[in-house]
């Protein structure tokens, strides 16, 4: 079962560390984290996507909500949610395979974003599901690098209504 | 004034009375500046031990314990009694130096990330960057430390900050923590479910554990069960809410148990658990005490409910106020043939023991030295065997019974009688230890005799870690590995080397004389009882 934590926390040092270290001490699993501050700097937002039993599932928003540097929790199912990530990844190309690579990109509605002889930069703003099928698109080139943000995610507005 | 005088004008406000620690340079500016005050400093000997004292006046006045000690090895030596105070719940504020605020991440010389390192055993730590943050920290962890569930909190102040000026201090007066409310009073509805529930059982129990003492709710509690005489049973840290020959209670629940107390979860048809986490030692198979039953879960930690056994019924709250709301309510119950039944197994369970004539036999031992304690005294059982015999054959009469029962940390006794003595100096305070947990601690002698404080320990000698040793037993066929105490020192010449008063009970011919004399004076006293090394709890 996963779920989508989106916590709001205190924006001040040592946050980050609580938040990751209760995870690891309670063996729960992060499937992907993200970090940002929110309009209001003194509060950040986490969002943590995790997996697991509903029990653990409940322990988990229970024992972040004792943490004294969370403010507030929502959770969510994915359908509840709009997700995106942003993937910039790296490839080689050659002749033969530049148009496929191209192709691919309008496809998937990726951009590049950078350009050398060799080499070029894709950016994907997408569904999680989006970015995963992207990375098996371009194994079939030479992936040089990788830079993923992890799942970004809002309850969308009918829910929050 | 500098930040040091503003730490100690923080806890002359927050009423502190006495300070346990141990200095080093990283502190000396807060050391420097406790003697201009009323609060008395008492050095322990290892740091360690400055939380468990702390701990135990924290039990015997409900008040915060407080403990104060240096950067680096000073801060390390104390995390065993920060989470052996965390595994129980029990409100410390723990203040460590920290080196030069400019200085750390540097790994200058007694360096440590005491704050990262705690992490995970506190319920909250601080690391005061400015000096205007003084007040307000301390301020919040007082009020976080003894509010909730109750919990060690640690400051870490570097020395700098501690020297720095600070202008206009002023003490808050109210915290503000937008992230932190814990619930005090129950739900309204839920109670009603439970009175309800009552009402259809035929077999209620109440398990109380360590949050009934701590919430202060043991009055209100005895109060409902002798109204409807509802059964109670307990789990270690519960020990001492009610007297131990309190006709309503069956005993201590768990692997090391009352047989009776166990038989009546068993068969039990509600069971109301408070202020218990529901873990392996009380019971042993969380998940299936549910089985048939309705599970009421009354814990002022929401995280409790449901972790290790899914209720029927949970109520988020203080036991105290949760018991108050209950004393509203009229249960229409009548469970006359459930205590039937458990008077009868209360007679016919009884543990039999065949003890050893040659040595003095530690059940029959304790429940003399109970008959013979003050009937407020407090009892510390350190952590061992001797910690189950005391579970099992202590008779708590209005006293109470301490020791650590979360995280199980040998040589507790010792610091923590010294810390109940000095909390409650006109209760008569025993410590009960093994040979191998006073060896943990009885550096701490010093410290009794430096700052008078007249504890009486018993050692219960059996030159085994008798724990261990009996697991050993059961689990390696006997191969013994590592449990032999050899090289023990005579206590008799501790007992002289600290100018303390000694006594030896060697077998069951003299015991009730030789206790007698033991607890006679206000003064303290060391006492040596020899066990047979093979004995089992």
């Amino acid at each position: 079962m996963n779920r989508i934590f989106s916590v709001l926390v205190e924006n001040r040092s040592g946050v980050l560390c609580k938040v990751a270290g209760l995870f690891s001490r309670r063996c729960f699993n992060i499937d992907s984290l993200a970090v940002g501050e929110t309009d209001d700097a003194q509060v950040s937002c986490m969002t943590i996507v995790s997996s697991g039993t509903k029990q653990t599932l409940e322990q988990i928003e229970k024992q972040l909500n004792k943490k004294l540097d969370v403010i507030k929790i929502k959770t969510f199912e994915s359908h509840q949610a709009v997700s995106r990530e942003l993937m910039l990844v790296k490839v080689k190309y050659n002749k033969s395979n530049r148009r496929d690579i191209m192709e691919t990109c309008e496809v998937m509605k990726a951009e590049i974003v950078d350009m050398s002889k060799n080499m070029m930069m894709i950016q994907i703003c997408d569904t999680p599901e989006k970015i995963k099928l992207m990375l098996s698109m371009l194994a079939q080139v030479s992936i040089v690098e990788v830079a993923r943000t992890g799942t970004l995610a809002l309850s969308k507005c009918m829910e929050a209504e | 004034m500098n930040g040091a005088d503003a730490i100690v004008k923080c806890l002359e406000e927050e009423n502190v009375k006495v300070v346990y620690g141990y200095p080093g340079v990283a502190i000396c500016p807060f050391y420097n500046s406790i003697l201009d005050s009323d609060i008395r400093s008492i050095l322990i000997r290892t740091e360690q031990n400055a939380a468990h004292a702390a701990s135990g006046m924290a039990r015997v006045t409900g008040e915060v314990g407080v403990c104060a000690v240096t950067s680096g090895p000073g801060a390390t030596n104390l995390i065993t009694g920060i989470a052996t105070a965390f595994a129980d719940s029990i409100p410390l504020v723990c203040i460590t130096g920290q080196v030069n605020s400019e200085l750390i991440g540097s790994d200058v010389f007694q360096e440590a990330d005491i704050t990262g390192a705690t992490e995970s055993f506190v319920k909250y730590s601080y690391l005061i960057k400015d000096v205007k943050e003084i007040p307000r920290v301390f301020k919040e962890a007082f009020h976080i430390a003894r509010t909730g569930r109750k919990g060690p909190v640690l400051i870490d102040v570097p020395i700098d900050i501690q020297n720095r000026e600070i202008r206009g201090f002023e003490y808050p007066e109210s915290v503000k923590l937008r992230t932190y409310k814990p619930t005090v009073k129950g739900n309204t509805l839920q109670i009603k479910k439970v009175v309800k529930e009552l009402e259809k059982a035929t077999r209620p129990l109440i398990c109380v554990g360590g949050g009934v003492i701590l919430s202060d709710a043991a009055k209100e509690l005895r109060e409902f069960v002798e109204e409807y005489q509802i059964p109670v049973v307990s789990t270690m840290m519960g020990i001492s809410t009610l007297p131990s020959e309190h006709p309503l209670y069956y005993g201590m629940v768990g692997n090391n148990g009352a047989p009776c107390a166990n038989r009546a979860m068993k068969e039990a048809d509600l069971i109301m658990m408070i202020g218990a986490r529901v873990a392996d030692r009380a019971v042993n198979q969380p998940d299936t005490i549910t089985n048939g039953k309705v599970l009421v879960h009354i814990d002022v930690d929401p995280a409790e409910i449901g972790k290790n056994a899914g209720p029927t019924i949970p109520i988020v709250g203080d036991a105290k106020s949760i018991f108050e709301d209950f004393l509203e309510y009229e249960v229409d119950g009548i469970y006359d043939d459930w205590i039937r039944t458990l008077n009868e197994y209360r007679t016919s369970m009884q543990i039999v023991r065949t003890p050893n004539k040659d040595f003095v036999d530690p059940a029959e031992f304790i429940r003399e030295l109970s008959a013979q304690m003050e009937d407020d005294a407090v009892y510390v059982a350190d952590v061992g065997q001797n910690q189950i015999w005391s579970c099992k054959y202590h008779v708590v009469k209005q006293g109470r019974f301490l020791t650590s029962g979360g995280m199980g940390t040998m040589g507790y006794s010792i610091p923590a009688a010294m810390g109940a003595k000095v909390g409650c100096p006109n209760r008569q305070v025993v410590a009960v230890c093994g040979d191998g947990s006073f060896q943990m601690s009885m550096m701490e002698l010093a410290t009794m005799r430096q700052h008078d404080i007249p504890v009486k320990i018993i050692v219960l000698k059996n030159n085994y870690l008798g724990m261990v040793r009996q697991y050993q037993h059961f689990t390696y066929k006997d191969n013994y590995s590592v449990v032999d105490l050899s090289g023990s020192p005579d206590l008799e010449h501790i007992a002289k080397a600290y100018d303390m008063k000694f006594i030896r009970i060697e077998n069951m011919d003299d015991y009730k004389a030789g206790i007698k004399k033991f607890l006679k004076n206000d003064e303290a006293y060391l006492m040596e009882c020899l066990i047979d090394p093979m004995d089992l709890v």
